[in-house]
């Protein structure tokens, strides 16, 4: 089984040019505008010479390479510049949100694989009935609600109506943690699971129509057993790799999410650096969560490479 | 030898019930007897429900298809009357069956040693490790060399014909009283059919294990088993032992059967094709199913369906016209 | 016994009927289809018509009925500059629809040429192409679509833009992979071998099914990018108020949502109609195209 890892370096490898790739794009974000940063930044502020005195403070008069390299440099050294809002290092303060944003999505992860699994495999017994169309329904419906409005439904329902949960906030301490971001992990999980449960429905029907658990029910096994021991693990191999994909969505997600529930994580980071006009910030951010998205891209490949002992990832392509 | 067959199909009738819709029959009115360490083969082509009739057996029907009518008794006892979990508990020790494409009928996460163990294990209630012991044993009995490396790998690094006896090895492991067998060689290469034939003559003779064995090749028949029953559209048309039906056919199909296969000793003869096709079994047609493509059908036979009779010591057939079709055989 | 001389026979009926390559049931049987045609067809209308469905102004304000709950004279009630929210809803009809569908032509193009491109020609093109998509598909699409939209200010362009920016890619890798798995066919080679240019045969021959596919995955790409929309005018990134825009009036509406919880809950219900229509006519139009291929 370890050497069917050994696609692991290899892969690392070819994430390189990508990060270099996401970071030519990053900084092409904010370098590339129609008119000058500094006036953005300035906004209201922007006199001729203020913008000349700020745009030499961020170096902007310098040619592009030379910029470029100066960012590049300074992300080796681990410096991704000042906020211009908090006047703090950025890499403080994305470090400081990494922890929440990713409990937050492996709450919603763990969520989501809760409701899953059970109405995909409820669904699939029997296909075409009732269950089978009351799950497709909400698969349906899931994809079709906009992520921060299912998250003030919850908020309108739960914590204003029934007053259960809280309006927002991250609170103190761990439990408060997991109190507090049960809401907004239940908004994340409702909009993935259509897209687990649709592919997991569909390749357990597959599974379950196999000739593989023919043999099984030949051999006398049934039930439970025969559920987890030939079904489950054959018809999550495509779903893995879904939701592996998924997970970049999930991410991205999360950004209006923790804006909604007021969450200090990375996506409240990034859209109140938005609002405030700080650069270096939106940089960071956007630079972290596209590093995180190639990580979880070879932690997918990873598991699915586990899960499955036909896949051999240093002959083929990568597992999208 | 017991009084009482091991098992017994009687009128046994398969097909697609739908609401609104009118039913199709698939096996119609099917009816053999297998005796202990009988090997019974049943020969027809794609689509006679030859597969199907096992699958009952072996209560494994496709979702759709139901029991129309008809009862199977295994060691006297109704299969369709007596409790599920009872029927289960008889898959594995008692019954046990091996599937055509062994890439797809072995489950391809699971290592090959773990799915031979996994039936002792829950039916015999062996351990972990006796179970594996008795694994690596059946694969050494069905010819698997080195055996305990092998245990351990997946379907998907084994070639066809090690496949094909890790399936063997695993349906054997409880030492079940019948072996259904659907179609085990047809996916597989001539020089490696042959080996696996033996094989399972081999040790279902050591056991005493009975076998039903289900194909569309003549050859395979003539090989592993004594007696047979022929399948054309749904029903059993012809049935005996099988030296003697192959030498002297008494059913028209199966004599088209025979003409249209080639054969070692007679390396000149004319092969013959049976003209037209195999009917649809939503358009089952009033007389014998067929008769549309019998060289030697009467009026009558379009009219009336023939069912099987007795036209030897241990033959019947399904023929109006037998007698006088077969008049210049020796009786 | 001797043998018989092969007999002449009366023709066997032919069993079975003629399988269609298409789907197996006329478009008006196919419930999914009918049912998004339906909706959409009905939006569509409420779009072009919106001016002569009510007799309000989506934008003027009237701060004498504020905040009014639903009435006879407000079926839906009133916002917290008075107009009238059902006027408004219908309004945002056209905004929303019609960026929706307009954003999506320039990815579908992009997209489609250049995966078309690097499937078809391979080398290093192909390679060229793969690495720009991993690059993009690093990024979540909302992410990037914020920020550029930030980046480039507020407003329709903007939306347009960014939302191509981002969207392209998937189009890229869904015709790419349509395209490799075409050129292996026999018929292309077949083409190819009858002196076809390359041209004639990316048009003729694998362009109808690979399209198809890129259409299907554009009706499911236009309910993203109208969340896309939605969720922008929300954020107050997207059309400048006082546009009614679905996604600004829930913004508006959660401020009040101790008190006029519908405020905030009907436009998203009107997001959720548009949704519903569009994926049951994608569903019904990939029954259509491919029904071999269904999820």
């Amino acid at each position: 089984m370890l050497h069917r890892l050994r696609f692991i370096p290899g892969r690392i490898l070819q994430a390189i040019p990508v990060a270099l790739g996401v970071s030519i794009l990053v900084f092409l974000m904010s370098h590339l505008l129609p008119g000058n940063p500094a006036v953005a930044i300035l906004g209201n502020h922007a006199t001729p010479a203020n913008v000349a005195t700020l745009s030499k403070h961020l170096g902007l008069d310098k040619p592009l390479w030379d910029q470029y390299w100066l960012f590049i440099s300074h992300l080796f050294q681990g410096d991704l510049g000042q906020s211009l809002t908090y006047q703090q290092p950025v890499v403080s303060l994305v470090f400081a949100a990494v922890p929440v944003t990713l409990s937050l999505v492996l709450y919603a992860l763990v969520l989501s694989l809760i409701i899953s699994v059970p109405l995909a495999g409820w669904a699939a017994t029997r296909p075409g009935r009732a269950r089978d169309l009351a799950v497709r329904a909400y698969t349906l419906l899931g994809q079709g609600m906009p992520q921060f409005w299912v998250g003030i439904m919850l908020i309108l329902l739960l914590a204003v109506r029934l007053q259960i949960f809280p309006v927002g906030g991250y609170g103190q301490t761990p439990t408060d943690h997991l109190y507090y971001l049960f809401l907004p992990a239940l908004t994340l999980a409702i909009s993935m699971c259509p897209t687990i449960i649709r592919s997991l429905r569909a390749s357990t029907i597959q599974v379950l129509g196999s000739e593989y658990v023919g043999t099984a029910r030949s051999k006398g096994i049934a039930g439970a057993s025969l559920f987890r021991v030939h079904v489950l693990r054959n018809a999550a191999i495509p779903t893995v790799s879904i939701v592996g994909v998924n997970l970049g969505y999930l991410v991205g997600g999360s950004l209006v999410i923790e804006h909604v529930f007021a969450i200090p994580g990375l996506g409240s980071l990034m859209i109140n650096a938005i609002f405030a006009r700080d650069f270096p910030t939106i940089q960071g951010v956007a630079l972290f969560v596209a590093l995180f998205v190639v990580i979880v891209g070879i932690l997918t490949d990873i598991v699915y490479t586990l899960l499955d002992p036909r896949v051999d990832l240093a002959n083929t392509e990568a597992v999208r | 030898m017991s009084e009482t067959p091991l098992l017994s199909v009687r009128n046994l009738s398969l097909g697609v019930q739908r609401k609104g819709r009118p039913t199709t029959v698939i096996v119609d009115d099917v009816s053999f007897d297998v005796a202990e360490g009988e090997r019974f083969g049943i020969v027809g082509e794609s689509g006679s429900g030859k597969s199907l009739t096992l699958r009952a057996i072996a209560n494994l029907l496709p979702a759709g298809v139901s029991v129309l009518s008809g009862a199977i008794h295994y060691r006297g006892q109704d299969l369709q009357t007596m409790p599920a979990k009872s029927r289960r508990r008889l898959a594995g020790p008692e019954i046990a069956m091996i599937f055509q494409e062994p890439m797809t009928a072995l489950n391809p996460v699971m290592r090959v040693g773990d799915q031979i163990a996994e039936s002792p294990r829950r039916n015999l209630g062996l351990s972990k490790s006796a179970a594996m012991d008795l694994a690596i044993d059946m694969m050494r009995k069905t010819g698997i060399p080195d055996p305990a490396r092998r245990a351990r790998s997946y379907p998907h690094e084994l070639s066809g014909g090690l496949r094909q006896r890790i399936m063997i090895a695993m349906a054997l492991s409880c030492s079940p009283r019948l072996l259904l067998c659907d179609e085990p060689t047809t996916a597989l290469d001539v020089t490696v059919q042959l080996q696996v034939l033996r094989l399972l003559e081999q040790l279902c003779e050591d056991t005493e294990t009975a076998l039903v064995f289900v194909t569309h090749d003549l050859g395979v028949v003539n090989q592993t088993c004594r007696e047979l029953g022929v399948m054309y559209a749904g029903e059993i048309v012809e049935r005996g032992r099988v030296k003697d039906v192959f030498a002297d056919p008494r059913h028209p199909y199966t004599k088209g059967l025979l003409d249209s296969a080639p054969d070692f000793d007679q390396p000149d003869r004319e092969l013959v094709a049976i003209p037209g096709f195999a009917p649809n079994l939503a358009d089952r047609p009033d007389g014998c199913p067929f008769e549309p493509r019998c060289a030697f059908a009467v009026e009558h036979c379009a009219t009336a369906r023939p069912t099987l009779a007795k036209v030897l010591p241990g033959r019947e057939a399904a023929c109006f016209e037998t007698a006088r079709i077969f008049q210049g055989a020796t009786a | 016994m001797t043998a018989t001389p092969a007999p002449t026979l009366a023709p066997v009926k032919a069993a079975g009927r003629p399988v269609r390559s298409r789907s197996l049931r006329p478009w008006y049987r196919n419930g999914s289809l009918v049912a998004g045609m339906v909706i959409v067809g009905a939006l569509i209308l409420v779009a072009i018509f919106a001016p002569l469905l009510t007799s309000y102004s989506p934008t003027t304000q009237n701060l004498e009925a504020t905040l009014q709950g639903p009435s006879a004279a407000h079926w839906l009630g009133t916002d917290q500059f008075g107009r009238d929210v059902l006027t408004r809803l219908l309004w945002s009809t056209r905004v929303d629809l019609r960026i929706g569908f307009i954003a999506v032509l320039i990815p579908f193009v992009v997209g489609t040429i250049l995966g078309a491109l690097a499937g078809y020609f391979g080398g290093w093109l192909d390679t060229i192409v793969m690495r720009l998509v991993d690059i993009f598909f690093a990024f979540p699409f909302y992410v990037m679509v914020i920020v550029l939209v930030f980046v480039l200010g507020a407003g329709e362009t903007s939306i347009y833009l960014a939302i191509a920016t981002v969207s392209w890619v998937s189009y890229a890798k869904i015709v790419r992979g349509e395209v490799l798995v075409a050129k292996q066919q026999d018929y292309v080679m077949a083409a190819r071998l009858g002196g076809f240019s390359h041209l004639k045969v990316l048009a003729r021959h694998i362009g109808p099914n690979v399209l198809s596919q890129a259409i299907i995955y554009a009706m499911s790409d236009i309910v993203q990018d109208i969340m896309a929309i939605v969720t922008l005018g929300y954020l107050g990134l997207g059309i400048a108020p006082p546009t009614a825009e679905w996604g600004s009036m829930i913004a508006d509406g959660q401020q009040f949502i101790t008190t006029h919880w519908e405020q905030a809950t009907i436009p998203g219900l009107a997001v959720v109609v548009v949704s519903l229509g569009l994926s049951w006519l994608g569903d019904g139009l990939s029954d259509l195209l491919s029904p071999d291929r269904r999820k």
